[in-house]
């Protein structure tokens, strides 16, 4: 295992239409560590994911996994780079006409040529880490969201794969999953050495396992280094956002005109008017 | 003068960026069928390729055929009435045949082909992509061109011809009861007449043909517009109707072509 860092983002400019989402990001994430980016709603950190997955072409810039720039490689050279990466779906995105062992089966039924008995084991020591076992035979449509996002964890980690990308796994999970999960993603880093990148906005959690933050807003990174760094941080935008302050500089409302004038005036244009 | 100008400037603007839409639809719409139809099917593809024959082709049969009964049978209604006030209505078989054969069990089975399995295609991968199922087995490494696209354009691309031909069999069939059984005609002259006049090659083959170009365009278009709509609940409904109606429009429209060139001496 070499020390070079395993995702290296360099300059990335990435806009949908005439709104710029990334103006410039940097990032370098370092190999068998957690590593956290987080931001307010809306900043980008999916986005970040899938052109890290390479599903999305920036701009200008690239994204170098493991020495490999993804957007400059053939369709099949992605797919065989993507075997060995995970991620989890903000939604789960479990395979509707698969059941919960089927699911968690996909990746080792198409990549590898183990026999069914092997296949089993597997899957159900996946599930087990995950506490569904007992829900092998249900289908997506009977789990609820923080179920599904459970065995879509577990699809993700069925191959082991080198990186996985979390995408928000701690949403719509109750006290006790998510105390799991927050174990189980360390626990899979530390056991399998992979490196993890996890997008979310629950602080506490993603403080207590990342090795290494970064923070972005307004399409930059605004701040990163490890927790502890980062928690003394002067910046007030970074402070804000680390101790959840309402008032600071990052706005909580999403761009608009003074209020009184919405309400008084007719500067709204609504599809009724 | 300004406002005017400018006016028409932006509907100048607006209609160069419709054209532009359009074309890269089309470019869209070609990469997508070159990725996905052309490859090499694996033994996981042939068993996912025969699930989708079962899905596209086995379940349209039933309204493909009863179509075709139905169909089979108002012609020899209706051309039995005709013919039999100049007393051709020995020549019942061949005009069903030939009708059935070159024109309406192509067409038909193709537009009902559209309806049944083309709008449930776009239905089922556009929903598959508003879900992110799509993405997911993209990011496990598994091309969804291939796994989800290919099997499905296949099983159209079969099914529809051998539907076709169920079509125009049973519509003479259905043709044979109702002049045969019901008005009359002598059964001999029926099938006789059918025999001499129709040509294999030109006919039954050029009929087949034709079924081929509409398999390829509308589950073409089905998958496409699956593929390519907008993740929503309107996305979804919007393709699914496209699909209906771009599929209709192209099967009649090619459907003229066809015939100017198979049998119109272009």
């Amino acid at each position: 295992m070499t020390d070079a860092p395993f995702i290296e983002i360099e300059e990335l400019y990435f806009s949908r239409g005439d709104y710029e989402i990334f103006r410039g990001v940097n990032m370098t994430i370092p190999r068998g560590k957690v590593t956290a980016i987080m931001g307010p709603s809306g900043s980008g950190k999916t986005t970040l994911l899938k052109l890290i997955g390479g599903q999305l072409t920036p701009d200008r810039g690239r994204v170098l996994i493991d020495g490999q720039d993804v957007h400059r490689l053939s369709r099949k050279a992605l797919f065989s780079l993507r075997k060995r990466m995970g991620m989890l779906f903000q939604s789960g995105a479990l395979f509707s006409d698969l059941d919960v062992f089927e699911n968690v089966a996909f990746p080792l039924r198409v990549h590898t040529d183990l026999p069914d008995t092997m296949v089993r084991d597997l899957v159900l020591l996946k599930l087990q880490a995950v506490g569904l076992r007992g829900a092998y035979r249900l289908t997506p449509a009977e789990l609820s969201g923080g179920m599904a996002r459970r065995v879509a964890l577990a699809r993700a980690v069925a191959l082991d794969p080198e990186l996985i990308l979390y995408d928000e796994p701690f949403v719509g999970q109750d006290p006790i999953s998510m105390g799991v999960l927050v174990q189980l993603i360390k626990r899979l880093n530390q056991a399998l050495q992979l490196t993890s990148v996890v997008v979310s906005h629950d602080i506490k959690e993603t403080l207590s396992i990342a090795d290494y933050l970064y923070l972005i807003s307004d399409g930059q990174v605004i701040a990163h280094g490890t927790p502890q760094t980062l928690d003394t941080n002067q910046d007030p935008r970074v402070s804000q956002f680390i101790h959840g302050e309402p008032d600071g500089p990052v706005p909580f409302h999403y761009p608009a005109d003074a209020f009184y004038r919405d309400i008084l005036g007719d500067t709204m244009t609504t599809k009724a008017g | 003068m300004q406002s005017k100008f400018s006016s028409s400037s932006a509907r100048i603007t607006r209609l160069g960026r419709r054209g532009c839409d359009l074309i890269e639809a089309w470019g869209r719409a070609g990469v997508f069928l070159a990725q996905s139809a052309v490859s090499v099917p694996s033994r996981e593809g042939w068993r996912l390729w025969l699930h989708q024959m079962h899905f596209v082709g086995v379940l349209s049969l039933a309204i493909v055929l009863v179509s075709g009964l139905f169909i089979g049978m108002v012609l020899a209604l209706q051309g039995y009435t005709i013919l039999v006030d100049f007393g051709a209505e020995q020549a019942l078989g061949q005009m069903v045949a030939l009708s059935l054969l070159r024109e309406l069990a192509p067409v038909v089975a193709a537009l009902l082909f559209a309806g049944r399995a083309g709008s449930a295609l776009t239905a089922e991968i556009g929903l598959m992509k508003a879900t992110e199922q799509l993405t997911s087995m993209e990011m496990i490494g598994v091309d969804p061109l291939r796994r989800v696209v290919a099997p499905r354009l296949w099983a159209g691309f079969v099914s529809l011809p051998i539907l076709t031909i169920g079509f125009g069999v049973v519509g003479i069939w259905g043709g044979y009861l109702v002049g045969v059984e019901w008005l009359g005609v002598f059964e001999g002259s029926y099938w006789s007449n059918m025999q001499a006049n129709v040509n294999f090659i030109s006919d039954i083959g050029n009929g087949v043909i034709k079924s081929m170009v509409f398999a390829v365009v509308v589950t073409w278009i089905a998958v496409f517009q699956g593929y390519d709509l907008v993740p929503t609940s309107e996305g979804i409904s919007r393709a699914t109707t496209r699909t209906v109606v771009y599929s209709s429009l192209a099967v009649l429209g090619l459907d003229f072509v066809l015939t100017a060139v198979m049998f119109g001496g272009l």
